[in-house]
């Protein structure tokens, strides 16, 4: 444990680092030339409309795409050797889910254990200590035994949170965290963000959502097939920037390779 | 034999039967594939695939037919056309912009098609009906046998990712983060599927076995918010539905595969109705006014 902080101390070390990656679906380009670096212990909003390749971005650190040029390092590592770390946590939006499967809330953020386990997925002690700790942070203990389609949304959303939470990851990927959520869940995420800050891990949060990036993020990243601006968020929030973001782009970034494929 | 019913104890109705060796091996026979399948059928209900269900287990008719004037065990061929059926599934759903249901009816009834021309020109002692529909009661030794082992494959394959198949059906892409083969699962639960298929058919035939892979599932479902609960209730449903099925067809001389299909979607029906939970009886009434 105490050599993975003295790596985090380091002041060259990222949590998650994205080089020049592109990323194309049979020809289309969904992601072109993304780069982005983030350290242990920031909030990162990731903002841009649907189909800016946000969910690609998400896609590719997790491993399931592979990018076609560029290359991508998790915790100084390559994403398998991350996923194999338990590294990186995904919390799906809430319309992701099937909410009617037959499985408790404790079953649920068990799930975030399976990647610890052994080959039979058999929870140790260990692991139920885990489950307990995650739900008792986000304040779900009481509804453990509730089968997740009981919930309302924002508990539900708690639910999986407590999964990133058991599987201790280092890095979170949030898919729109705020839609649908009540006012006590909103306050314990915001709660939450800042505590997972303090223990220096990554958050990325994908939204379109700029109010609540705003109060949350610390840095901000505008996607538009391509990252067009990352920083601070006050100085990021620019109307020039904002425009690109979900009005189109300057035509110098359209006249690329791939530019014109763009925008069918 | 219906007319003798009315005669018979109940004691000589459960316990003569068991008197004839082939009813014996009837029952147990139906019994473990009604359990195999019944434990299948929560991970096809559950990853909503139902179709897929059916499109392997009218797949694997061809591979019977040509297993059978091999001279090889058929259940080799059966595995062979039901995995063949698909991957060709997922080739052409890749290469082509037809949506993937009209590819998963185009692809099997092909299959099947081809299996009907087969049997027709293959003179050989395989019986269509047999095929079709089943025939627990005339079931042979080494056809128990072959039962038997695939059954065990199926169970332990089951047992042992039960877990990364649950996590698989409620959520691929935590599954997928966490470093999980999600493609191996994929593929393990297609050839389980085919091998069900090809234990169902002895007792169903092709064209009911996918109420054995879906029936008690979600029968199940309704009845309970526990996965674990969900599978043994699925198993005991399709278990006892086999043995009162196999029963019904000798008391009243009918068709085994239909009677045993029969009793399932009846237990089905009463769970629709009057499942605790999720029954129509009860969420009518929670309604208020």
């Amino acid at each position: 444990m105490e050599t993975v902080i003295e790596k985090d101390k380091r002041i060259d070390f990222f949590r998650i680092e994205a080089d020049q990656v592109c990323v194309d679906y049979n020809g289309t380009v969904a992601l072109y030339d993304a780069s982005l670096k983030l350290k242990p212990g920031c909030i990162c909003g990731l903002v841009g409309m649907n189909g800016a390749g946000k969910s690609t971005f998400f896609k590719a650190l997790m491993g399931f795409v592979r990018p076609s040029r560029g290359k991508i390092r998790i915790n100084q590592t390559m994403v398998p050797h991350a996923q194999r770390d338990q590294a990186v946590a995904y919390v799906p939006q809430n319309e992701g889910i099937d909410c009617s499967f037959p499985v408790s809330v404790w079953d649920v953020v068990m799930m975030g254990r399976y990647g610890s386990m052994n080959f039979l997925r058999v929870p140790r002690e260990s692991d139920r200590r885990a489950v307990w700790h995650a739900l008792e942070r986000v304040e779900l203990l009481d509804l453990r035994k509730r089968p997740i389609g009981a919930l309302s949304g924002g508990q539900r959303k708690r639910a999986f949170l407590a999964r990133a939470i058991a599987q201790r990851a280092s890095v979170l990927l949030l898919d729109e965290p705020f839609s649908g959520v009540d006012v006590r869940t909103e306050k314990l995420m915001a709660e939450l963000f800042l505590q997972f800050r303090q223990e220096n891990r990554t958050i990325l949060i994908s939204t379109h959502d700029l109010s609540h990036v705003r109060d949350f993020c610390d840095l901000v990243v505008l996607i538009n097939k391509t990252v067009l601006a990352y920083g601070e968020t006050s100085e990021v929030f620019t109307p020039e920037n904002l425009t690109m973001t979900f009005g189109g782009m300057p035509p110098d970034l359209l006249s690329g390779p791939t530019g014109s494929s763009e925008f069918k | 034999m219906s007319e003798a019913l009315v005669f018979a104890s109940p004691f000589s109705l459960l316990f003569d039967p068991l008197s004839h060796e082939f009813m014996r091996r009837a029952l147990m026979v139906s019994a473990l594939v009604g359990g195999v399948c019944g434990l299948l059928s929560c991970y096809m209900t559950l990853k909503g695939w139902a179709l897929m269900g059916d499109a392997v287990s009218h797949s694997v008719m061809p591979g019977v037919v040509i297993a059978y004037a091999l001279g090889i065990p058929f259940s080799i061929g059966a595995f062979v056309f039901g995995v063949g059926s698909v991957a060709l599934i997922g080739f052409v759903k890749q290469k082509s912009r037809v949506k993937e249901d009209t590819v998963i009816g185009l692809v099997f009834t092909g299959f099947f098609a081809l299996g009907l021309v087969l049997v027709s020109k293959i003179k050989s002692n395989i019986d269509l009906m047999h095929i079709l529909f089943g025939s627990p009661l005339g079931i042979s030794q080494s056809d128990v046998n072959q039962t038997l082992i695939i059954s065990l494959i199926v169970v332990i394959i089951l047992l042992l990712f039960r877990r990364d198949l649950m996590l698989y059906c409620f959520d691929a892409t935590h599954a997928r983060s966490i470093g999980i083969n999600t493609s191996l699962l994929h593929y393990l639960l297609l050839s389980v599927l085919s091998l069900s298929a090809v234990v169902g058919l002895q007792t169903v035939g092709i064209i009911l076995v996918v109420a054995m892979l879906i029936t008690p599932g979600a029968t199940a479902y309704l009845l309970t918010d526990r996965f674990d609960r969900m599978t043994l209730l699925a198993i005991c449903s399709s278990a006892i539905s086999s043995i009162v099925g196999v029963y019904v067809s000798y008391w009243f001389d009918i068709e085994t595969g239909g009677s045993i299909v029969l009793v399932q979607t009846i237990i089905f029906l009463i769970a629709f109705m009057f499942a605790p939970k999720y029954g129509i009886l009860k969420s009518k009434s929670s309604i208020p006014f």
